[in-house]
């Protein structure tokens, strides 16, 4: 079937693809995978597709690299995530441990914004961003580099282990190995200085996980991105199954329109002067050969539809070369569709007939729905859009509004207290002062509340405040005791407070402590 | 797969196994090709793992495997490792004295550390986790000391205990029991003096005949201000702390038969750093002199 030279309809080539999953031809269960070849695509979102895979894979594989000037005391890594000293820096932004719900926060605003995208657009993730689809698109350049377009490859496939064939398949997987080693190459250097990483990775005296990871990551993306491909998304992903309650009648999805396309038909020319009702469609299956993951899109909405829109390109050409109004497989909403196909089926009362929707002229009618850009805008998509908003602004009042200085206090619980010889009661307190900016800073501490008591700390005597000098970006910890005399006890209850402030910035952070007692001084 | 006699399911074009219940047939849908692989990895992986790993009990111990891990020699080679990590840190205290320590900010947080690990082991038992003492058992946090408060003083008790028999520099002292010595209203008058230096005593009568009996029996040892002596171990009598309990009573049964706390010598048990890192430690609970 795969050899057979391709038809002609009437100037269009007609290909001989037959879709992975018609349901005309249901398959047993137990049958093999079978290959898909998808053919090269030409137009505007093949081009658009090739615009989002260089600026994603860029954005990838150089991030690493960008340096980010932060002074002496961090590192000058733009992005880096620091697993061993529990830092993120992201270019200005420095996060602490105690801050990952920035991370949360952005994961959630990742999460809204598919969903608004999804209900807006369709599944515009699986068809132009998502990683799957663009290293199968990476690795696809690549096997068509070696091996040809879609014909060449399935005569090479079907054909005898050849010198050639041998040639040309350790060429694609060694190439697309060296793609994957890249790939999870480019993964480590998030977690460390990447010219330091590469030297010693390089020199094979990185740690043991930075060789694991790369091996596990050249694994999975030669595996998904070169061997399983479709079936990732198919039998895999998860999101083609959710993504069903994110899509409504007015999300935009990628559709054949059988009002205008039906009758399908190789002959058109001869239909039409024998007085029968012609569509658009010349059935030349160029839609089903430049497809990725080997559907039919003229069998209507399909789970493994990424909506990566190469077969609108494809049918385009057709129809430019055909000279008709391009759009026969185009964004469309179901209504639309649902509206128009009522009107091309007389409310489905008869099978699809062109003539009702094209006017003596060739026109279509006036009663034939177009997409209306306004229908986005509707209440579902808008309140997406609202709480993505509204996460980040959340997100961008914390970050602006975040302390750079902050105190910690850990009472002393064992004792609880301490009587001092002369009957004063004495408290300890390990306070650490996290100063989160890489420069050095001195900062005074001081006790309020409680006037009668004192505070101490190892090595600078007796007072209410001190002057300490913290380390930049990092916890200095002080044993601080707090005593109280036996006259004054009656003040414990009213607690105090500890206050850490930079006199230079007037930066601030206030704990509220307590003081405990004897019971009996009570 | 292509056997003509398999049923085929009505309702969703399936073949079945074969298999029926009560007229209740199994669809013969199979599973995933990757779902089969990764299986069948897993299956390998478990192989390779028997192999490797200790796996299968034997009667007396499990197979070893070919890798002779062990996670007890893990452990082991853990330890030796932090040893080998703290190697320099405890050297240097060996051989420094305890202020050269002390005057290096790293070394001392270094030996307090150790100090506190060392005094779960060895101290709490008898001092409590948080080192408050008890009844009989002096809290070191406070800023009291029977024999100093000194970070060397603190060694030397450490060190050799205190009436520790069998070591010759073990600190010693003993109160005489005065029931055999004095009337029982003389040591009445004598509890009534030494409560009221801090508080107020049951019969103020009491008080000046009381005073006279410290001066003549205790003063001696616990000085006439009533203040102690570290020298004998004598404690503050004229403070808020009471070793053996608070109140006449109590003074009047330790006057009576005193008791002596026993504290061992630890030089010889657990060797001059530890003991150095756990004079620090206590120093530093903040009574430290």
């Amino acid at each position: 079937m795969l050899h057979q030279p391709a038809h002609k309809a009437g100037s269009v080539e007609r290909l001989e693809a037959e879709p992975v999953n018609a349901a005309r031809q249901r398959r047993p269960l137990y049958e093999k995978r079978r290959k898909i070849f998808p053919k090269r695509a030409e137009g505007r979102f093949r081009r658009f597709k090739w615009l989002v895979m260089l600026v994603t894979l860029s954005i990838y594989y150089l991030t690493p690299w960008i340096r980010w000037d932060r002074g002496a005391h961090a590192p000058d890594q733009a992005v880096l995530i620091d697993l061993g000293a529990r830092r993120f820096y992201f270019f200005f932004i420095e996060i602490w441990p105690q801050e990952f719900f920035f991370v949360a926060g952005l994961l959630v605003m990742a999460g809204f914004g598919l969903f608004l995208v999804t209900s807006a657009v369709g599944r515009a993730w699986c068809g132009y961003a998502c990683p799957q689809t663009v290293w199968v698109d990476l690795f696809l350049v690549i096997e068509r580099f070696i091996e040809g377009d879609r014909n060449a490859r399935m005569r090479l496939d079907a054909g005898p282990w050849t010198l050639d064939k041998i040639r040309k398949r350790v060429a694609k997987h060694s190439i697309w190995l060296v793609i994957g080693v890249v790939t999870g190459g480019a993964w480590i250097f998030y977690f460390a200085d990447a010219p330091t990483l590469l030297k010693s990775f390089v020199a094979l005296q990185a740690a043991p996980a930075a060789y694991m990871t790369v091996a596990t990551l050249t694994a999975t993306t030669y595996v998904f991105g070169g061997l399983m491909r479709e079936q990732v998304c198919t039998y895999m992903c998860p999101w083609p199954r959710i993504q069903a309650a994110m899509l409504d009648e007015n999300s935009l999805v990628v559709t054949y329109k059988d009002w205008r396309g039906e009758t399908r038909s190789r002959h058109a020319k001869k239909a039409a002067a024998a007085g029968e009702a012609v569509g658009d469609c010349v059935d030349c299956n160029a839609c089903v050969a430049v497809c990725p993951m080997g559907i039919d899109i003229r069998d209507g909405q399909q789970l493994e539809c990424i909506t990566c829109a190469l077969c609108i390109d494809a049918c385009d050409g057709v129809m430019d070369k055909l000279g008709r109004e391009r759009g026969l497989i185009s964004y469309a909403t179901l209504s639309d569709y649902a509206a128009n196909m009522a009107l091309a089926t007389n409310g489905g009362a008869t099978a699809i007939d062109t003539r009702r929707v094209r006017g003596a002229n060739g026109a279509f009618v006036d009663g034939i729905r177009h997409f209306d850009w306004r229908i986005i805008f509707r209440p579902r998509v808008l309140v997406y859009f609202g709480i993505w908003v509204l996460v980040g602004l959340g997100l961008l009042y914390a970050l602006v509004s975040r302390d750079r200085l902050e105190l910690n206090v850990l009472h002393d619980r064992n004792p609880q207290y301490v009587v001092e010889s002369d009957g004063s009661v004495r408290n300890g307190y390990m306070i650490k002062l996290l100063n989160m900016i890489p420069e050095q800073r001195r900062i005074t501490l001081t006790l309020e509340g409680m006037p009668s008591a004192q505070m101490r700390i190892a090595g600078q005597g007796d007072g209410r405040s001190f002057l300490v000098a913290i380390d930049p970006d990092k916890v200095t910890s002080l044993k601080v005791f707090v005593t109280i005399p036996k006259a004054k006890l009656p003040e414990a209850e009213q607690g105090f407070s500890f206050k850490a402030e930079d006199p230079s910035s007037h930066e601030r952070d206030v704990y509220r402590a307590n003081f405990n007692q004897p019971a009996a001084a009570k | 797969m292509a056997d003509e006699h398999k049923h085929v399911d009505e309702v969703s074009g399936v073949e079945t196994t074969g298999h029926e219940w009560d007229g209740i047939r199994e669809l013969n849908n199979p599973m995933p090709r990757w779902w089969l692989y990764s299986f069948y990895a897993t299956i390998i992986w478990a192989i390779g793992y028997a192999i490797a790993y200790p796996s299968w009990p034997m009667l007396t111990e499990a197979t070893r495997g070919v890798l002779g891990y062990s996670s007890r020699a893990e452990v082991t080679a853990e330890l030796s490792d932090a040893k080998a990590a703290q190697a320099g840190n405890v050297e240097r205290i060996a051989s420094d004295k305890i202020e050269d320590i002390m005057a290096d900010p790293e070394l001392r947080q270094f030996a307090i550390s150790a100090g506190a690990s060392a005094f779960k082991v060895n101290c709490a038992q008898c001092h409590g986790s948080g080192a408050a003492g008890g009844k009989g058992f002096p809290n070191l946090n406070d800023d009291e000391w029977l024999w100093g408060g000194k970070p060397e003083e603190i060694y030397q008790t450490i060190a050799h205990g205190i009436r520790h028999a069998g070591d010759g520099e073990t600190r010693v002292s003993e109160m005489p029991a005065f029931g055999d010595m004095l009337a029982p209203e003389e040591i009445r008058a004598t509890a009534a003096y030494v409560a009221s230096l801090t508080g107020t005593p049951s019969s103020p009568a009491l008080v000046e005949p009381g005073k006279q009996v410290f001066a003549d029996n205790c003063a001696s040892c616990h000085g006439a201000d009533a203040k102690g002596s570290r020298e004998f171990g004598a404690p503050n009598l004229a403070d808020a702390i009471w070793l053996k309990g608070e109140g006449e009573q109590a003074i009047i049964d330790q006057m009576r038969l005193p008791k002596h706390g026993v504290m061992p010598a630890w030089l010889q048990r657990i060797g001059d750093p530890v003991v150095k890192e756990l004079a620090i430690f206590v120093h530093s609970l903040g009574g430290g002199e």
